[in-house]
Formats: structure tokens, C-alpha cells, sequence
């Protein structure tokens, strides 16, 4: 451990692991690289430190008897507080102890206290209906503040849980809000009404969408493999979700919309108890969630304009899988 | 006799703990436990049937891709379509990336590290182990993540994201490709194959592909790989007598790999390492007990069963079922899919240990990483620009459907029941499930509890390297497992 360095400790809750997949995608000269630029001491990670065994017990014991500088703990996964609130459904495998206990006991020491992905923001997928393990987010049960740790929790340095949402998150949302926190310029005001960082949620997950076009005509998608705009038919809360996925590339180029496929707005607590995912619920033929902060009549309003407008090359284009009408007009560009 | 308590058992995936039996400084016998239960099988139950494939793939983060594949191919069942032929491509694409990351990860993330452990300081290649291999700091470390992180550029294209994609339908795949992703996907596929060539085989993929004997392997390592990860590994097996650590003489099992127009890339089937003989596989005969796992007792089969989690029940010490084979264990694995294909070198590995054992099973993951990767490129050639990618499933309200697929870790089964277009039973039979299943009913272990067995201690207690290898050579994943 070189001195100085910010230590963090990751945990995983009840959890797939899927945020550490993600995780180490990131940086490229690999994420260990990035962690030593950034003079971050990883003190143990249960998919990639040495210590097992007796040797991590150690480690964690050192943290929670105060003996070990704990700047940031980082928990992935679901608290599972079942059955009946022991936690049992969840033990971190040889303490004896149920993950709950550990994460109250660890997160009184360190300095910040951020949830990594949906899990562990706001319960995720273990949390939807009907819920067998009584699963929770650190500070959060879906919407509602509270969590494992209480609403009231602060972490040392006197802030809520920091909740990178998201299912998995980004790599880079992960990244930047512990190399934030690392450098110090991660402050109260950098986290919304849900203790999520600013830098990724001041966005919508539609921004950047590279089926805007369908979206601004709506020429809409009927299946799945369709090019066209897939909020009316198919499910996409691109309009209504947090987040920059359209802005930023996953997997080098990729998205949820890009790939062919609706959001589902992963990042929001309650995405878990969407039913049909990919079908727009809808009352008189109109789709119930619409844009954020647009009054409904407007939207109604511009969508008939719209629709009214569309170019024939939106039209064939939204219906098929691939450009069967390219951007060709009569008319010659201008020199 | 002494109890040792193993745990938390990191580098595997998810929650593991190990309770061993000590006698003679040997493991006398062990209890494998999986303490977290999340409940899939339940938040799945009365959902419209389709929403399987956005809940089912986040059993698992390192096999999310599996997930989904084995959600659609169950639904496909269901509702009895074929796929669009792209989108069979684009899918075996798309889940050869993940099983290659998982095999790249695994080997060098979770399993080489052991070998830099301070337990083995003084052994003629532990200086060298330690440089390459530490956990976090060797020089491996980076470059690895810097391959995957390019290889897993294929989900980018292919399914939108990684992990936790939609792209995967009954139907096929959402995304069409064109002419420009078709040459980006080409280029990752030789970059991955460039990657294997010159750090982990150091010689062209042909080479370890043609390897047939344990004698030609030992060749190679000494010529032409031998400044290679795979060759440094196969000799500290040797220095350790890998070969004879782990031992466990079940039938391997393999649901078949990669299937496409022309049959399965690798075959299905039941291979016994005590007789060399291959059977057809009769999914029929898949059971699962709960006499140790913290669940109600039911029905045993798939399509019948519940999950009812019961956590006083006597006797029970993991929240893992116990699947069986016609009444008995089956391990599942590289070793198990190569074994059953009909892999010259690792039938003859398993021959001469007569079962399977830590060194095989990481030989046979690194044997398959070249095929697979040698197959890749032309599965991204193959892919038929202006051809659909996915075809609409007439969607069937009632029925049942059970979707088969090979993860990384082995055979992964969905057995789906629906009623009225909602999901009346879903069951899940993950790889880890079947080797790190507990005792069942008649007090017979799972393969991970056969295979700890005469591991030697040297006086280390819970801290001996032999376990961790043991362990590791299985890359378990426990999220799967219990879900």
C-alpha cells in the first residue's frame, strides 16, 4: 500500500457481479493502470485481490477495528434483509456474518459510501415484486429513502450514498465518480435528488439516440429490428430515463437503442417491476409515458405535425432493418 | 479429525465458503456451501413470458449472454420458430466473445495468481510466476484487460451493450449488421486471435489446435510455446503434479455449443472417463434434489418444480439444489464439452488420470479459447449483410419450453412454463449447480466436493494453495448457482 494512496474497498451484496464485469472494461491500459494513476489502492476486491480466505478476513477486520484507512467502501449488489430481517439469505462466506451487518459496520468508517449499480442504489432486480428476500438498496428501498443504512446515514465525509445506478452501470460512471472522489472535487452539489452523480443523469438516456430522426418524425418501429424510433410501439423510456448511454459508446460503439432494443430505463428505481418491457402501454392509442417535461397536449400536437411531415425515406426506413431509402435528394447539395 | 472453514473464497464469481474435514494434513471430505439466495426463479413467476429476457440474463453479470440465449431458446420452444439464420451467427458471435472473455478472465485473473502466492517462494519458477501473474500487479494483469476490453468491443456492435443485453430474441438478434460493423467485427476477431498467438500460445492457433498426445504437449511447451502464459502454466502443472490434484471421476456433460444450420460447433452428449464411452444426452433424466439445500422439498423435475426457500431445514448447508444425471453427478466445463466432442488431447488426458483433474480442466478451457477464436472470424464473415437479423415469434400464450446452451462454465438449462402468456414455473440449472452441487438424498457428494478429496495441506490448514486450485480449476461462478 504506497501512503498516501485512497483506499477503497469493494464489496458484493447480493449481486451478479455484472458491475465488476463492467468495471473492468474499463481504462485502456487496463483498470489496474488506471487505479495506480489515479493513486487509488484497491485494499481488496473479492473478484481480483489475492487475499482469500482468512488473509480477506484480515483485511476487513483491520477496516472495521478502524486500523485501516477506509476512504471510500464500495458495495455492489442488493442488501438482502431476509428472511425476517437477519440477512441470512446473504453471508459474506466465512465471517459468519450477514452482508447487512458488514455493511453497516464498514460504511460507520469510510469516508464515502457509494452503491454501485442498481442493486445496491436502490434494491435492482432482487427488489422486484415479490421481492423474496426483502432485498434494499444502502440508502434506498426503490424510490423511497431509507435502505440498509437509514436515511439519515452520511458517510465521514458528510455525504449520503453516492448511487451509481444503473444495470450494470458504465464503466466510466463507475471510473470518474471514484477518480472524483479520489481527487477530491466531488462535493453535495454534484449528486441529484436520488444521491446520483450529475455528470451522467443531467442527461437523458434519448440524447444522443441515433434514431432521433424516427424520434422528430415519429416513424416508429413495429418489431423488434426495426430502424425506426422505438418509444411508440416498443417500449423505449429513452425520453424518461437518466443517463448519457447515447452519448458516451458502451462497449466501444454501443447502446441499448443502437443495438436494436428498448431502454428500460435501468438507471430509475422500479425498472425492475416494468411488465412487458418491450410493449408502450398506452390509453387511446397514446403512449402513457411521454417525454419528461413536455405537456401532453403539445407532444400530441407536434407528433400529428410531425407525422404529417414525414419524408418517405423516414417512413420505409423506420419499418425495415437496415437503410433501404438513403438521404438522396432531387436537389444537389451546395458547392 | 478437525473442521477447517474456508471463506470468503474470492477470485470465483459470487459467494463461496468451504468446509473441510481435516485427517493426516489431506482433505478427508468437504461441504460446499453457496450462502446467497437472490430468488430469480420467484420474481420471475407470473410475469408476461417475454419479460424472461430482460430478468433472466441478470442472474449473471459474467454470463449474461448465456442467460439470455438459454431465456430465448426456451421461449423459441415455446412458441416452436427457428431464428432468422443471421441472428444465429450474430448470437454464436456474440456468446464466443463472452465465453472467451470468461476463459481469458478465469485464467488469468482468478486462477494463474495462486502461483505468486508467498506459499510457494523458493520454487524454481515462483520468481517468474510472481512477475507475470500477481494478483493485481503482475505484468499480465493489464494487457489481458486491454484484449478483453478490445474483444468485448464485438458486444458493442452485436448486442448494444455488455453486460445485461436485449439483443437476444427468440427470434434472433436485433441488430443488423452492415458492411462497415461486418469489417470492425472481422478486425476484433484477428486482433483477439493476434492477442492469443503472441502472449498466451506464442505460435500461430494452428499449433495448439493440432496438439493430440500429453507427449506432443509437453513438446510444444518446451519448443515452440514455450514463452508462452499457456506453456508456463502446463509446467508449473508439472512441478506440482497438477495432474494428479482435483480428481473427480464423473460423467462429463456438454448440452452442445454454437449450434447453427450445420448441427452444433461442438457436439452434445455424456462422456464416462472410467469407461471412455459417449452416450447420447436424454435431458429427461435431469433431477434436481434439495435433501441439503435450504429449500422446501417438490417435485424433482425441472419442468414440475418450485423453488420455496426454507432456511431451518435439518441438514441443509447450501442454498444450492443437487441436479443429477439418471440419479448421479455430472461435472460440466471446457473439460466436460471437449471431452464429449471428441478432443483427441483431452480424452488422452483424461484417460491416463482416469478423470478429470485441476490440470486438464485448464488445459481444455485454453484449448477451447483457440478454437473458439479460430471460429470467430469466420463467423463474423459469414454473417449475410441485407439478410434479416430476426424473425417475429408468433407468441404462443400456453406451453412449455426448455432452452439448453453451454456457458463458459458449462451446461446452463431454462425450463419455462406458461400459462395464459405469463410464466406459471421457471427453472434454472446453472453450471455451477451441477459441480458445486451439495450431497443429495443418498449422501452422494457433487463433483467439487468429490474432487477436494486426498488434497494435500502441507501444513497450511485452510490456507493450502492445493484448495484454492481445485476450486478455481472449476471457475465457479456462485451467482448462477443458487440465483
Amino acid at each position: 500500500m504506497s501512503a498516501g494512496a485512497f483506499n477503497i474497498l469493494w464489496l458484493q451484496a447480493g449481486s451478479c457481479g455484472g458491475c465488476t464485469m463492467s468495471m473492468l472494461e474499463h481504462g485502456s491500459g487496463g483498470w489496474f493502470r488506471e487505479l495506480d494513476t489515479l493513486g487509488v489502492n484497491l485494499l481488496w476486491h473479492p473478484s481480483v485481490s489475492e487475499e482469500t480466505g482468512a488473509e480477506a478476513r484480515i483485511v476487513l477486520e483491520r477496516v472495521e477495528a478502524g486500523e485501516t484507512p477506509l476512504h471510500a467502501l464500495c458495495i455492489e449488489g442488493a442488501i438482502l434483509c431476509g428472511p425476517d430481517g437477519t440477512g441470512f439469505f446473504n453471508r459474506l462466506a466465512g465471517t459468519g456474518r450477514a452482508m447487512l451487518d458488514w455493511a453497516r459496520a464498514l460504511a460507520a468508517k469510510a469516508d464515502y459510501c457509494v452503491a454501485i449499480g442498481s442493486c445496491a442504489t436502490f434494491g435492482g432486480i432482487p427488489a422486484a415484486d415479490p421481492d423474496p428476500t426483502d432485498a434494499a438498496g444502502l440508502q434506498y428501498r426503490k424510490a423511497v429513502a431509507g435502505g440498509a443504512l437509514g436515511a439519515d446515514y452520511r458517510s465521514r465525509r458528510g455525504l449520503p450514498v453516492i448511487n451509481v445506478a444503473g444495470c450494470a452501470p458504465h464503466p466510466g460512471w463507475i471510473m470518474e465518480t471514484l477518480a472524483a472522489l479520489a481527487l477530491d472535487v466531488l462535493t453535495a452539489d454534484d449528486l441529484d435528488a436520488l444521491g446520483r452523480p450529475k455528470f451522467y443523469v443531467d442527461h437523458l438516456a434519448h440524447h444522443g439516440c441515433s434514431r432521433n430522426e424516427f424520434y422528430e418524425f415519429k416513424a416508429s418501429a413495429e418489431t423488434l429490428s426495426q430502424r425506426g424510433c422505438l418509444m411508440e410501439h416498443l417500449g423505449c423510456k429513452a425520453t424518461q430515463a437518466a443517463g448519457d448511454c447515447n452519448q458516451r459508446g458502451w462497449n466501444g460503439s454501443g447502446s441499448c437503442t443502437k443495438g436494436g432494443f428498448a431502454c428500460i430505463a435501468c438507471t430509475s428505481p422500479g425498472f425492475e417491476d416494468i411488465r412487458d418491457y418491450h410493449r408502450t402501454p398506452k390509453i387511446g392509442g397514446v403512449p402513457i409515458g411521454l417525454p419528461l417535461d413536455m405537456p401532453k397536449a403539445w407532444f400530441m400536437a407536434l407528433a400529428a405535425l410531425s407525422k404529417s411531415a414525414t419524408p418517405q425515406r423516414v417512413r420505409r426506413n423506420a419499418t425495415a432493418d437496415h437503410v433501404v431509402v438513403p438521404p438522396r435528394g432531387a436537389r444537389k447539395p451546395r458547392e | 479429525m478437525t473442521r477447517l472453514l474456508v471463506g470468503p473464497f474470492n477470485r470465483v464469481e459470487g459467494d463461496l465458503e468451504v468446509s473441510l474435514d481435516i485427517e493426516d494434513d489431506a482433505v478427508a471430505s468437504a461441504r460446499v456451501t453457496t450462502p446467497l439466495y437472490r430468488g430469480f426463479e420467484q420474481i420471475l413467476v407470473g410475469r408476461p413470458m417475454a419479460d424472461a429476457l430482460a430478468i433472466a440474463p441478470r442472474i449473471c453479470g459474467i454470463c449474461s449472454v448465456s442467460q439470455s440465449m438459454a431465456a430465448a431458446a426456451a421461449l423459441r420452444a415455446l412458441y416452436g420458430v427457428a431464428r432468422a439464420p443471421n441472428g444465429v451467427v450474430a448470437a454464436n458471435l456474440a456468446h464466443a466473445a463472452e465465453n472467451m472473455a470468461d476463459h481469458l478472465t478465469h485464467f488469468y485473473i482468478f486462477f494463474m495468481p495462486d502461483f505468486a502466492r508467498a506459499q510457494y517462494a523458493g520454487r524454481s519458477w515462483h520468481e517468474a510466476a510472481r512477475r507475470r501473474f500477481k494478483a493485481i500487479e503482475g505484468a499480465a494483469a493489464n494487457e489481458v484487460l486491454q484484449a478483453r476490453r478490445r474483444l468485448l468491443e464485438i458486444m458493442g456492435i452485436l448486442a448494444g451493450k455488455w453486460p445485461h443485453s436485449l439483443a437476444f430474441q427468440p427470434g434472433g438478434t436485433t441488430c443488423a449488421v452492415d458492411l462497415g460493423q461486418k469489417a470492425q467485427l472481422v478486425a476484433i476477431a484477428r486482433d483477439f486471435r493476434r492477442f492469443l498467438e503472441a502472449i498466451v500460445f506464442t505460435a500461430p492457433l494452428a499449433v495448439p489446435l493440432g496438439l493430440r498426445t500429453p507427449e506432443e504437449l509437453e513438446r510444444y511447451c518446451e519448443g515452440k510455446g514455450a514463452d508462452g502464459d499457456f506453456a508456463a502454466f502446463c509446467r508449473i502443472a508439472r512441478a506440482l503434479d497438477l495432474e494428479n490434484l482435483g480428481r473427480a471421476a464423473n460423467p462429463l456433460m456438454s448440452y452442445g455449443a454454437y449450434r447453427g444450420e450445420a448441427g452444433a460447433f461442438l457436439n452434445a452428449g455424456v462422456f464416462d472417463p472410467i469407461a471412455s464411452a459417449l452416450s447420447p444426452l436424454d435431458a429427461r433424466a435431469i433431477r434436481e434434489d434439495v435433501s441439503h439445500a435450504y429449500m422446501r422439498d417438490g417435485p424433482e423435475e425441472p419442468s414440475l418444480a418450485r423453488t420455496e426457500p426454507y432456511v431451518d431445514k435439518p441438514d441443509a448447508y447450501s442454498f444450492a439444489k443437487a441436479p443429477r444425471l439418471h440419479g448421479r453427478p455430472a461435472e460440466v466445463g471446457a473439460v466436460a464439452r471437449l471431452a464429449v466432442h471428441g478432443h483427441p488431447l483431452v480424452r488422452a488426458l483424461l484417460e491416463r488420470s482416469r478423470g478429470s483433474n485441476v490440470f486438464v480442466r485448464v488445459v481444455a478451457r485454453l484449448i477451447e479459447l483457440a478454437m473458439v477464436a479460430e471460429a470467430a472470424e469466420g463467423w463474423a464473415k459469414a454473417l449475410a449483410l441485407n439478410e434479416p437479423f430476426c424473425v417475429v415469434a408468433p407468441h404462443d400464450e400456453d406451453g412449455d419450453g426448455v432452452g439448453l446452451v453451454e456457458a463458459a462454465r458449462g451446461s446452463l438449462g431454462h425450463w419455462l412454463g406458461a400459462q395464459k402468456g405469463k410464466i406459471r414455473s421457471y427453472q434454472i440449472i446453472a453450471p455451477t449447480t451441477w459441480n458445486f452441487s451439495p450431497r443429495d438424498a443418498s449422501g452422494v457428494a457433487g463433483p467439487v466436493e468429490q474432487a477436494l478429496v486426498g488434497a494435500p495441506l502441507e501444513g497450511h490448514g485452510a490456507g493450502a494453495a492445493s484448495v484454492q486450485h481445485v476450486i478455481r480449476s472449476f471457475d465457479p461462478c456462485m451467482v448462477c448457482t443458487a440465483h
